[in-house]
C-alpha cells in the first residue's frame, strides 16, 4: 500500500463509522422487516403455505396463542414490551392491531380448552378477516417490499398482488412530485437569475469581478437557519415588507406559510452553487469562439445557441445538478416557511422518524429520495457526459 | 487603375477618452486579389486594423469601405469576411465538417450543397479523410487548415489572417506559408495578412504595409520594399541592415556626402535625409559588402579599412562582423565557401557597389 493511501485512511475510517455505517444500516431497515419475526416465529412459518385468500386454519391459530404466550412471559421476565413494538409495526400496516395483539395476548394466556380457531375468533372477529393474517405474514421479514410499496402508494394485500392504495391514503407519489416540482422551480430560478450575475463576475476585471464575487458568496457564511429566520423575519405577517406594504394601503399580505415563501427562500440560499459553476464556464470559454462565430455569418443569437450555450453547458449543467439535489433534500426552509402543502421528502422523513417512530418508511422515503437524487445524476451524465468540455 | 476592394480613409481608433491611439490617420487601398500584408513589431496597429476590419473594433473616426460600401459600423456577422485567427478558434463541440460547415449552414445553404462544399473545401487544404474528427484530435498545423477552410469556404470577397502560423515551429510554418500562397493564386481571393515577421510577410505578399506607431510607413512590394526602404524603421525591420549613424557633409540631389561617426566618409543616395549639417543613418545591406584580406588601397578606390572581429559558419553562408574606424561596426554576409577569409585581426578592407547606401532622417 502506498503511502497516500495509508494517509488518508484515518479519514476513510471516520467516514465509515460515522457516514456510511449509521445512513447504510438506517436504510436497511427500509427493506427488512424485524419486529413482529421474534414475536410470532411459529405463525410466521406456519402463514408461508397459506393462500392468503380464506381464514387460516387451525394450526396457525394454535401457533399465534404459543406465539403470544411466550412472547408476554419474556415481556414480563425482561421488561421489554416486544409485544407493542410488533403491534405497533402491524398497525402501521393495518390500522387496528395497536390494540388487537395486545388485547389478544392478554386473553389467551388463560387455558382455552378445545379449538384454539374459535376461542382467538371469539376475542375478537378481526382475526376472521384474512387481511389481518396478511399483515402478520407481509411483516414476517426478513426482507420485506411493504415499506417500500408504501412510499410509492402501493400495497400488497393478503394474495400477493400488488395496487394502489384508496386515493385517500395516497400521500407519497403527491410529495415526490410535489418535491421534483420544487426543486425544479428552483432549479429553474436560480439559472434564470443567476446567468446575468455570473456572467458579469466572468467578464468582469480586478476589483469589481472580486467585490461581485464576495457578494455572491456572502450567503456561505451565514448558517442556513439563520437566513430561513431572516426571511421569516421579513414576510410573517407583521413583517417587515407588511409593515412596508401597508405604509403604501396595500395588504397584509400572506407571503409565509406558502409555496412562495419556500422556493423564495431556497432560491436565495441555493444561488450561489448555480453561480459558481457558470462563472467558472463562461471563464473557460475563449472568447475568440464567439467571435470567429460572428465573423462567420452567425448573428449574435445563432452565436447563442451553436457556440456559447454548447460551450457552457457542462457548467450549465453542474449548477444545475448541484442546486436541484440539494433543493430535493431541503428539509428546515420548507419547514419554516411553508404550509401543510409544502411539505418535501425530507420533512416526511424527518416525521416517520422522529414522531411517528416508523423508522421502517422513513428509511424507505430516504431510499426514494436517494433514488431519485441517483437518477438525476445518472440522467444528467447520460445527457451532459461527466467529461471536460471539447474532450471528445 | 485596379480595383480597389477595401479602402481605409483616415482611420483613427483611439482608447478610451484621451487615451493612446492604437491607429493614426490611416490611409490604405486593398486592391481585389491581392495579398496585402500588415508588417509591423507588437503594438504597431496591424491587428487593430484588421480588427477593425473585421468587425470587432470600432474605429474613432474614418471610414473603411469594401466593394465602395461604408462598413465600419456594420456588426461583424453581416460584413461576409473570412477571419482566421491567430490560435485558429475552431469550435471544440464540433467535427471538422461542422466547422467548415458552420459559415454555410448559418447562411441557409442546404445540407447537400453544404456537405459538397465542405469537402471541397477540406480536399482544397488536404484534409480529405478528417471530416469526422474534433479539431483537439488534429495537429496544429492541420488545426490551421481547417480554421482555412472554413474561412474560404463560404466565398468571402476578402479573407483576413490574423498571425495565423504564429503558434507552428518553424518548418511547418514555411510549408504553410507556400500552402497559403499557393491557395491565393488558384483561388484568387483577397487576403490581408497581419505578421510581424518580416520573413514571412516577404514569401507571401503582393504587397506589404509596414506598420510602426499605428502609422503606416512604407506600403510596396516585397522587392521594392526590401531594396528601396522609404526610411530607416523599415531598412532596419524588413531584412538585416547596417544602420550607421553620420552626419551630411555635402547633398546634391540624390547623391550625398556622409562623414560617419567612426569616421571614414561614405558616398550614399538621399532618401528621407535632411540637408548638409543634419545627422543621419546610413542603410547598406549586409550581403551587398564584400571583404577582402587585404588592404584598403589594395582593394581600389572607395575601400574602406576594416578588421574582421569574428566569422560565424552558418552552413550555406558566413556572418563576418567587422570593425571600421573609431568603434564601427559592420555585419557582412556572404556565401560560404567563395573566395578565402581574411585573418581576424589581419589587415582587411570592405568595399560595396554604387547605390548600395542610402542616407536616411535618424528621427524616428
Amino acid at each position: 500500500m502506498n503511502r497516500p493511501a495509508l494517509l488518508t485512511a484515518p479519514l476513510l475510517l471516520f467516514l465509515l463509522i460515522t457516514f456510511v455505517a449509521p445512513i447504510g444500516a438506517f436504510l436497511w431497515r427500509g427493506v427488512t422487516d424485524a419486529e413482529v419475526a421474534p414475536v410470532l416465529p411459529r405463525t410466521v412459518a406456519a402463514l408461508v403455505s397459506w393462500d392468503g385468500a380464506a381464514t387460516p386454519d387451525e394450526a396457525a391459530f394454535a401457533a399465534l396463542v404459543a406465539d403470544l404466550r411466550d412472547a408476554r412471559a419474556r415481556d414480563r421476565e425482561t421488561g421489554i414490551g416486544s409485544i407493542p413494538r410488533a403491534a405497533a409495526r402491524l398497525n402501521a400496516d393495518r390500522p387496528g392491531f395497536r390494540g388487537l395483539l395486545p388485547m389478544t395476548a392478554r386473553r389467551v394466556e388463560a387455558s382455552i380448552e378445545g379449538s384454539m380457531r374459535d376461542a382467538v375468533l371469539a376475542i375478537s372477529e378481526e382475526w376472521r378477516d384474512a387481511e389481518t393474517w396478511g399483515a402478520i405474514r407481509r411483516a414476517g421479514g426478513p426482507l420485506s417490499a411493504f415499506h417500500g410499496l408504501m412510499a410509492l402508494d402501493l400495497r400488497q394485500d393478503a394474495a400477493g398482488s400488488i395496487r394502489a392504495v384508496p386515493d385517500d391514503q395516497a400521500v407519497f407519489r403527491a410529495v415526490l412530485m410535489r418535491s421534483l416540482w420544487i426543486s425544479l422551480t428552483v432549479t429553474a430560478a436560480c439559472l434564470l437569475l443567476g446567468w446575468p450575475i455570473a456572467w458579469m463576475i466572468a467578464t468582469a476585471k480586478g476589483l469589481p469581478a472580486t467585490l461581485l464575487l464576495a457578494a455572491v458568496m456572502l450567503p456561505f457564511w451565514i448558517s442556513l437557519i439563520v437566513r430561513t429566520a431572516a426571511w421569516m423575519v421579513l414576510l410573517q405577517r407583521e413583517g417587515v415588507v407588511n409593515a412596508a406594504l401597508g405604509a403604501v394601503g396595500v395588504g397584509p399580505l400572506a407571503l409565509m406559510m406558502n409555496r412562495f415563501a419556500v422556493v423564495l427562500a431556497m432560491v436565495h440560499i441555493l444561488l450561489p452553487f448555480m453561480v459558481l459553476p457558470l462563472v467558472a464556464a463562461f471563464r473557460g470559454l475563449d472568447p475568440r469562439l464567439p467571435r470567429a462565430a460572428a465573423s462567420l455569418g452567425a448573428a449574435p443569437w445563432r452565436v447563442f445557441l451553436r457556440v456559447t450555450l454548447p460551450l457552457c453547458l457542462p457548467g450549465i449543467g453542474a449548477g444545475c445538478v448541484l442546486v436541484f439535489i440539494q433543493a430535493l433534500g431541503f428539509y428546515v426552509t420548507p419547514a419554516l416557511l411553508g404550509g401543510p402543502n409544502d411539505q418535501m421528502l425530507a420533512w416526511f422523513v424527518g416525521f416517520y422518524a422522529t414522531r411517528s417512530v416508523n423508522w421502517g418508511l422513513a428509511a424507505a422515503l430516504s431510499v426514494m429520495l436517494l433514488a431519485a437524487v441517483g437518477l438525476c445524476v445518472a440522467l444528467y451524465g447520460k445527457l451532459a457526459g461527466f467529461r471536460r468540455p471539447g474532450a471528445a | 487603375m485596379t480595383d480597389t476592394l477595401v479602402r481605409f480613409e483616415g482611420v483613427r481608433k483611439t482608447y478610451g477618452t484621451g487615451g493612446a491611439a492604437a491607429v493614426v490617420g490611416l490611409d490604405l487601398d486593398i486592391a481585389r486579389g491581392e495579398l496585402m500584408t500588415l508588417l509591423g513589431p507588437s503594438g504597431s496597429g496591424k491587428t487593430t486594423t484588421l480588427m477593425m476590419l473585421a468587425g470587432f473594433e470600432m474605429p474613432s473616426a474614418g471610414r473603411i469601405l469594401l466593394e465602395g460600401r461604408d462598413i465600419a459600423h456594420t456588426a461583424p456577422h453581416r460584413r461576409g469576411i473570412g477571419v482566421v485567427f491567430q490560435s485558429y478558434a475552431l469550435f471544440p463541440h464540433m467535427t471538422v465538417a461542422e466547422n467548415v460547415g458552420f459559415p454555410l449552414s448559418v447562411r441557409g445553404v442546404g445540407r447537400a450543397d453544404r456537405d459538397a462544399r465542405v469537402a471541397k473545401a477540406l480536399a482544397m487544404v488536404r484534409l480529405d479523410g478528417y471530416a469526422d474528427r474534433r479539431p483537439l484530435q488534429l495537429s496544429g498545423g492541420q488545426q490551421q487548415r481547417v480554421a482555412l477552410a472554413r474561412a474560404l469556404v463560404f466565398e468571402p470577397p476578402i479573407v483576413l489572417l490574423d498571425e495565423p502560423l504564429g503558434a507552428l515551429d518553424k518548418a511547418l510554418r514555411e510549408e504553410m506559408q507556400l500552402e497559403i500562397r499557393h491557395i491565393h493564386q488558384r483561388l484568387g481571393v483577397t487576403m490581408m495578412y497581419v505578421t510581424h515577421d518580416q520573413a514571412e510577410a516577404l514569401t507571401l505578399s503582393d504587397r506589404i504595409a509596414v506598420f510602426e506607431g499605428g502609422r503606416i510607413r512604407q506600403v510596396a512590394d516585397p522587392k521594392r520594399l526590401y531594396d528601396r526602404p522609404a526610411d530607416a524603421f523599415v531598412a532596419g525591420f524588413v531584412g538585416e541592415n547596417n544602420l550607421l549613424p553620420g552626419m551630411i557633409e555635402a547633398r546634391d540631389g540624390e547623391d550625398c556626402t556622409v562623414r560617419l561617426r567612426c569616421g571614414p566618409v561614405v558616398e550614399a543616395q538621399a532618401v528621407d535625409c535632411g540637408g548638409v549639417g543634419q545627422s543621419c543613418l546610413v542603410a547598406i545591406r549586409p550581403e551587398r559588402i564584400a571583404v577582402a584580406g587585404v588592404t584598403a588601397s589594395d582593394l581600389g578606390e572607395g575601400a574602406l579599412p576594416a578588421t574582421l572581429q569574428e566569422a560565424i559558419f552558418l552552413g550555406d553562408y558566413v556572418r563576418l562582423r567587422l570593425s571600421v574606424g573609431d568603434g564601427g561596426d559592420i555585419l557582412v554576409k556572404r556565401p560560404a565557401g567563395i573566395g578565402a577569409l581574411p585573418e581576424p585581426g589581419g589587415p582587411a578592407a570592405i568595399a560595396w557597389p554604387e547605390g548600395a547606401a542610402f542616407a536616411f532622417s535618424d528621427a524616428v
